[in-house]
């Protein structure tokens, strides 16, 4: 075999072995979990450390933290990179040292952000186990993401549009609402879909902020548990807990899954979608 | 209707002022047409600028006169496009530009911090060498600078908005679809809509970066006649790259050449002169196309 053809054989065959373990790891989910999962499942409460019962009030908590994180990020995301971008020059020492510190947010393990946030906002700030704290934690924790998405949306769009807008007399904060975001808005999207992907899938930075309580939550600040908590528990903690384990585990793929399209779709809508109206 | 934006009557009426052989040149400043009063619109002494410890221009003087085209010549890399740039202060935007010597506008000191940037853009505007439309419609591409300058009257917009349109010999090609996007239109098109868009805020100069090089012949040629068609009621300061063209439309030519790995002007004077009679060796061989 010519040097070229192993090379073309090693490049398929990881790109087989990749798509295989994902395949592996649905089926097994897919056939363990689908029989347990029913209307029902979705939208009755857990009984008996759910071994039986459903995951309304799991779904409820796991939406809720989800909230609190992207509305406390996003918002944090957007403005960073905007400063990063647009506001200071990308080899300015206060950038470097911003991007720097990013990059090494994003490598650190969850589980060092779960007792950060246990440290900080359950017991400094006084908030508990609650999902406000598992939120606030989950938002330290995905902000890398949606600001290295936010700032290569922007810095991807087209300097000519800065120089005309200029040109033409206007400032830089218009430029930025009315020509910038706009047409960043495919990276926004993508950065923010991510970002979710990856709070929602989050269980170490959690067990430690929002905590194990199943029950439905009454408000923010009451302990709640995570699709992914629950699924950790049921399969560590709680003998015979499995077969539920799998159904909430397909729950969660299926709506990482969508998140993912959606996002793709998104993006690639408002690629092909050459205008913007305003 | 305001005066200010062209008619196709122009009430400055250059043929009868200018016999089809000269019409590059304006003769002797007395004789010369009205579009160019013989008043000083930029003063510009010994205006350097640096990128960084790199020089992009050095020394340059010349002033540019109210009303007429001037054109800038010279090989790429030698500073017109950062000379231009000075004018509207658009190196603010560069960061570590660093501009020194005197640039008066009107007498107004142009390189002082506390210029209101934002309306000095609006009198002087500028158009590139890359057709730049935002994407948006066609419409909103005009609208946009407008409101951002405080018009938001609809009825006062679409009046401008026609007026200008009409003046670039868009409208009748686009009036059916103000509200589709202007980055459907063909490259000539979009120079046109970007004229326009400049045209809307009223400004009194305009500064074009090779405003024809991205275009193919005939649209560059309905561009130009465009340029020819401003002359009198705007400043025009063009850049280009196109000698033949330069001498069609330009009342004044400076022509620069890099020296010392710096820009400089070699020569400046009336268009006819620098193509016909040059003064400098380096000029004559560049208009006669031996060097640059």
């Amino acid at each position: 075999m010519s040097k070229n053809g192993i090379a073309t054989f090693l490049i398929w065959l990881s790109a087989c072995l990749v798509t295989g373990v994902f395949l592996c790891l649905l089926m097994d989910i897919i056939s363990q979990g689908l029989a347990g999962l029913s209307w029902a499942y979705l939208v009755e409460s857990p009984q008996d450390a759910g071994r039986s019962g459903g995951i309304a009030s799991i779904i409820v908590s796991s939406g809720l933290i989800l909230l609190v994180a992207i509305a406390t990020a996003a918002p944090l995301g957007l403005a960073t990179a905007v400063l990063l971008t647009e506001f200071t020059t990308q080899n300015s020492t206060f950038g470097r040292f911003v991007e720097r510190s990013l990059d090494v947010l994003a490598g650190i393990p969850s589980i060092v952000f779960g007792l950060f946030g246990n440290a900080f906002f359950c017991i400094y700030l006084g908030l508990g186990f609650s999902m406000l704290s598992g939120g606030l934690t989950l938002a330290c924790m995905v902000l890398p993401i949606l600001i290295r998405s936010a700032t290569e949306g922007l810095r991807s769009t087209p300097n000519d549009y800065r120089l005309s807008a200029a040109a033409l007399g206007m400032t830089r904060t218009s430029a930025l609402i009315h020509l910038l975001l706009p047409t960043a808005i495919p990276a926004l999207v993508a950065g923010l879909m991510l970002g979710i992907g990856r709070a929602g899938a989050e269980t170490a930075a959690l067990i430690f902020t929002s905590g194990y309580v199943d029950r439905m939550p009454d408000s923010l600040m009451d302990s709640g548990r995570a699709l992914s908590v629950h699924i950790y528990d049921l399969s560590m903690n709680v003998a015979g807990g499995d077969a539920n384990a799998n159904s909430a585990a397909l729950v969660l793929i299926t709506f990482l899954f969508i998140i993912n399209s959606v996002s793709s779709s998104l993006a690639n809508h408002w690629m092909h979608r050459r205008i913007i109206r305003l | 209707m305001n005066p200010l934006f062209i008619e196709s009557a122009t009430p400055l009426d250059l043929a009868e002022h200018k016999t089809p052989e000269e019409s590059y040149t304006l003769g002797p400043i007395q004789t010369g047409p009205p579009c160019c009063v013989p008043r000083t619109l930029f003063s510009i002494k010994n205006l350097s600028l640096n990128y960084g410890s790199t020089p992009a221009l050095k020394n340059i003087s010349l002033d540019i006169y109210e009303g007429c085209i001037t054109a800038l010549i010279g090989p790429s890399g030698c500073g017109k496009t950062s000379f231009l740039s000075t004018l509207n202060r658009l190196t603010d935007m560069i960061p570590d530009c660093k501009v020194t010597g005197d640039i008066r506008f009107n007498d107004i000191n142009l390189r002082s911090s506390q210029l209101d940037v934002l309306n000095l853009r609006r009198d002087i505007g500028m158009i590139f060498q890359k057709t730049m439309p935002f994407p948006l419609s066609i419409r909103r591409n005009i609208e946009l600078p407008l409101r951002e300058h405080g018009i938001n009257k609809n009825s006062e917009l679409n009046v401008i908005l026609q007026q200008v349109l009409q003046d670039v010999g868009l409208w009748e090609e686009v009036k059916d679809r103000l509200d589709s996007s202007a980055l459907a239109l063909s490259g000539g098109q979009q120079q046109r809509l970007c004229i326009a868009r400049a045209l809307a805020l009223q400004p009194k100069v305009l500064l074009m970066d090779e405003p024809c090089s991205a275009l193919d012949p005939l649209s560059s040629a309905v561009v130009e006649d465009l340029i020819n068609r401003l002359r009198g009621r705007y400043t025009i300061i063009i850049v280009t790259h196109n000698l033949a063209q330069a001498k069609r439309i330009a009342n004044y030519a400076g022509f620069f050449w890099v020296s010392e790995r710096a820009g400089c002007l070699i020569e400046f004077g009336q268009c006819k002169q620098i193509f016909e009679a040059p003064a400098h060796e380096l000029t004559a061989a560049y208009v006669n196309g031996s060097r640059g």
